[in-house]
């Protein structure tokens, strides 16, 4: 197990002066003040969106996600998906509209390293909810 | 004019909520990489996604570079009558391509 996170840390090593323009990752903390900035005045709490992503991620070009949240479709306003570790963290917003059949929606993914993925729902009565995975990526995406 | 399919029940319920498949065949190029000259390669993807039935929203997508290319979306809509369901997005150069899809509702 440490010889291959050595040999992906190498292998990393030897790809990125090529690769990204923006080589900085976005952080916890923008990715915290996106947040305030989406749920205004109240607060945003754990619970009632869940989000499902692989704990393991081979490769980062192409990550299945499912963001579902627990409340009728009619009541839910906004999803929003933050990854902490890309060089932009804003993935998507999806906004349900009354023909949505189900509060969920599913979308395929680029992630740039190992790091943690954030929903955030939006419901009607101006409550906001969180769901967060921790994962681990080995091949990332943005450097082929 | 790029490649799209969609995956949609020919026949669905009234009432009842029905899967939508959506796979756009787009590079979304992130704007993050650079070409074999080291030149950055600019940003080209797919923005923005609205899909309508009967002129009425069912989603409404912001879509940013970490959207993998090749974007898919799936999602449920539900109908009471029959109608077209209506798919729209948008590039960066502000193309805007149309899909529409005819649902019976039996």
């Amino acid at each position: 197990m440490l010889r291959r996170r050595f040999m992906v840390m190498a292998g990393v090593g030897l790809v990125v002066p090529l690769a990204p323009i923006h080589a900085v990752h976005a952080t916890p903390a923008e990715v915290a003040a996106l947040i305030a900035e989406l749920v205004g005045e109240g607060e945003v709490r754990d619970g009632r969106v869940r989000l499902d992503l692989p704990v393991m991620v081979e490769n980062g070009n192409s990550v299945g996600m499912t963001v579902s949240v627990d409340a009728p479709v009619g009541e839910l306003r906004s999803i929003d998906v933050f990854a902490e570790g890309n060089p932009l963290p804003h993935v998507a917003r999806f906004r349900f509209g009354p023909r949505a059949g189900a509060p969920r929606v599913a979308t395929r993914i680029r992630l740039a390293t190992s790091q943690t993925v954030i929903a955030v729902a939006k419901l009607a009565d101006g409550s906001c909810w969180r769901d967060s995975v921790d994962l681990l990526v080995t091949l990332a995406a943005c450097i082929d | 004019m790029v490649r799209v399919l969609i995956g949609v029940p020919k026949q669905v319920k009234r009432d009842e909520p029905f899967e939508v498949k959506l796979l756009i065949s787009h590079p979304m190029e992130s704007g993050q990489r650079r070409d074999a000259m080291g030149q950055a390669i600019p940003r080209d993807i797919i923005n923005s996604f609205v899909c309508t039935y009967n002129g009425e929203e069912v989603l409404r997508a912001e879509l940013f570079p970490a959207i993998a290319a090749n974007p898919f979306l799936s999602f449920a809509v539900v109908a009471q009558e029959s109608g077209t369901l209506e798919m729209r997005f948008t590039d960066d150069h502000g193309v805007v391509q149309t899909e529409t899809v005819r649902v019976t509702v039996g």
